[in-house]
């Protein structure tokens, strides 16, 4: 019988693009102390850490052992976890797995990227087949593009649309002192930023930034004397799709479509639109930002521009997206998927400090890998089975 | 007295390569050799579903099949996804950046269920839209790798 589980505190670093004052077992450290003292526990309380990057982006294949000292593992069982893009959202269903088990009470989980310490786009292309799929790839950004062109051209979907994802999740990034960038952009600024991959622009996409986040998860049978607002998690779901990107069907995220299918229906979700009350959505373009709340379920094919233009994503609307300014404004890429975890756990414990969404109760993150593969958690105020 | 502000270094990892060597496996080594020496492309079927699938491999993912019929495939196809690359990066097989804009997509061979990811010719480019024909063009110089293939243009009908 699996224990239920929850978070009970979060921490990150303020991110950015180029952290030259601390190597990354310093970076690592921030988090770990800020997680801690949110939710009051030492290093002492912790039984389990769990910790992740997507180790491309430094070179250095051990970093459950060559970051002991500041991730607080010293002498504790530490496990590494690396799966891409996706790594914080795998390092956020790691903790609830292991704590669910019932072999660990609480667990510490870190998620980090120094992105600025290598090329993002040679590191990533190692996230590909080598002899397949590297010759003729085109990076990240012309991996999206080319799913940019076929939602565009199913649906006439168009860049004005997507440039309204840019404006809303810049306009929150500005409240949210953790985040990267923090200026807003207007539409016309979006349309005008030089194109790097049709239709993808460059204020289209994400930056890459040095930053860490570390979120507690802990057991039913001390998460409630930890915190008097434990975040439960509900449930989880992940998807993979492929092995060579020509497997790659491009008309709608299908992993994401399925994961959160199984997610809803094992959290008794059936109006998504209606029930949740936010969702940080690891989108790392503008058209993600339309086309996956379609596979989500959040509306029919087609249609999320209206969600979009209608403001039922925007902070004061019926399901706010992205209210940490998400991916588009903060992306060190190890870290991403968990900050997910760690906002929407914020949210609800109402300690979203400038960007806070009012009567959070059932809360949704999601994390991304390039390989367009998915994972969805949700989370709630309420226990589970109480 | 002000502190003197810390100098922060970096350390580069250096100029040697950390060089690695694929092996193609039979499947793999079967589709590169039929292209380099005959410009043929080949494909593998599933017994179970049927599904035919390029490159060839060894197992359908989905069954968790073992396959063993190769199928001889169109150099001819549909364009169903494309975009312009602009920005330019190292390309990771020649070391240097590729020259911009070129084009990049997938191609459904006919007679393929899957799809070809590779370049897309963009001399005209009015002509390359979702859903147009296309026809592989052949390297000259063929070495046993994708780009034995230079890239896929658009064909009229």
């Amino acid at each position: 019988m699996a224990k239920r589980v929850a978070v009970v505190g979060a921490g990150q670093t303020y991110h950015r693009s180029k952290r030259l004052d601390v190597n990354g077992v310093e970076l690592i450290h921030e988090a770990v102390t800020r997680a801690l003292a949110d939710a009051d526990l030492t290093r002492e309380d912790i039984d389990l850490v769990i910790i992740g990057n997507m180790d491309h982006f430094e070179g250095i294949n051990y970093v459950d052992m060559w970051s002991i000292e500041g991730s607080g593992g010293f002498m504790k069982p530490t496990i590494k976890l690396t799966t891409g893009g996706t790594t914080g959202s795998t390092l956020a269903v790691a903790g609830y797995h292991m704590i669910a088990s019932g072999l660990f009470d609480k667990a510490l989980v870190i998620g980090w990227e120094k992105n600025s310490e290598s090329d993002t786009t040679a590191a990533i292309n190692t996230a590909f087949d080598p002899i397949w799929d590297r010759l003729t790839f085109a990076g990240a950004i012309g991996g999206l593009a080319v799913e940019a062109s076929v939602y565009m051209h199913d649906y006439g979907v168009t860049e004005r649309d997507a440039a309204r994802v840019v404006v809303r999740d810049r306009k929150n990034a500005r409240n949210n002192p953790y985040a990267h960038l923090r200026k807003e952009v207007t539409i016309e600024e979006v349309l005008g930023s030089p194109m790097l991959c049709d239709p993808v622009k460059l204020l289209d996409m994400c930056p890459r930034s040095d930053g860490a986040c570390a979120v507690i998860f802990a057991s039913e049978d001390v998460a409630e004397k930890i915190t008097d607002k434990p975040v439960w998690i509900w449930g989880t779901a992940s998807r993979h799709m492929y092995s060579f990107i020509n497997d790659v069907d491009f008309h709608g995220l299908r992993s994401l479509k399925n994961a959160s299918k199984e997610l809803y229906q094992k959290c008794g979700i059936k109006e998504p639109l209606k029930e949740i009350d936010v969702i940080e959505l690891y989108q790392p373009y503008s058209f993600g930002g339309l086309m996956w709340l379609e596979s989500m379920g959040l509306c029919k094919e087609g249609e999320a521009p209206q969600l979009l233009w209608d403001g039922v994503t925007d902070m004061e609307g019926e399901l706010p997206v992205n209210p940490s300014g998400g991916v588009i404004a903060t992306n060190p890429i190890g870290a991403t998927g968990l900050i997910r975890c760690a906002e929407v756990a914020m949210q609800m414990m109402g300690k979203a400090e400038g960007h806070q969404v009012s009567d959070v109760k059932i809360g949704m993150s999601t994390g991304f890998g390039g390989c367009m593969w998915s994972d969805v958690l949700l989370y709630g105020k309420k226990k589970p089975g109480s | 007295m002000p502190e003197k502000e810390m100098e922060l270094l970096t350390k580069s990892s250096g100029e040697a390569e950390q060089p690695f060597r694929y092996s193609a496996g039979r499947w793999g080594s079967k589709f590169l050799t039929e292209l380099r020496d005959h410009k043929k492309l080949l494909g593998i079927r599933c017994p179970k579903c049927r599904k035919v699938y390029v490159p060839p491999r060894q197992i359908c993912g989905p069954c968790f099949q073992r396959m063993e019929e190769l199928v001889e495939l169109s150099d001819k196809g549909t364009l169903v996804a494309f975009t312009i690359i602009r920005f330019s990066f190292i390309d990771p097989e020649t070391g240097i950046q590729r020259p911009v804009p070129y084009g990049y997509g997938m191609v459904k061979l006919d007679g393929c269920d899957n799809a070809f990811q590779h370049f897309i010719n963009i001399e005209d480019e009015t002509k390359v839209n979702i859903g147009a024909r296309v026809q592989a063009v052949f390297s000259e110089n063929r070495r046993g790798n994708l780009l034995d293939i230079q890239y896929f243009e658009v064909i009229g009908g």
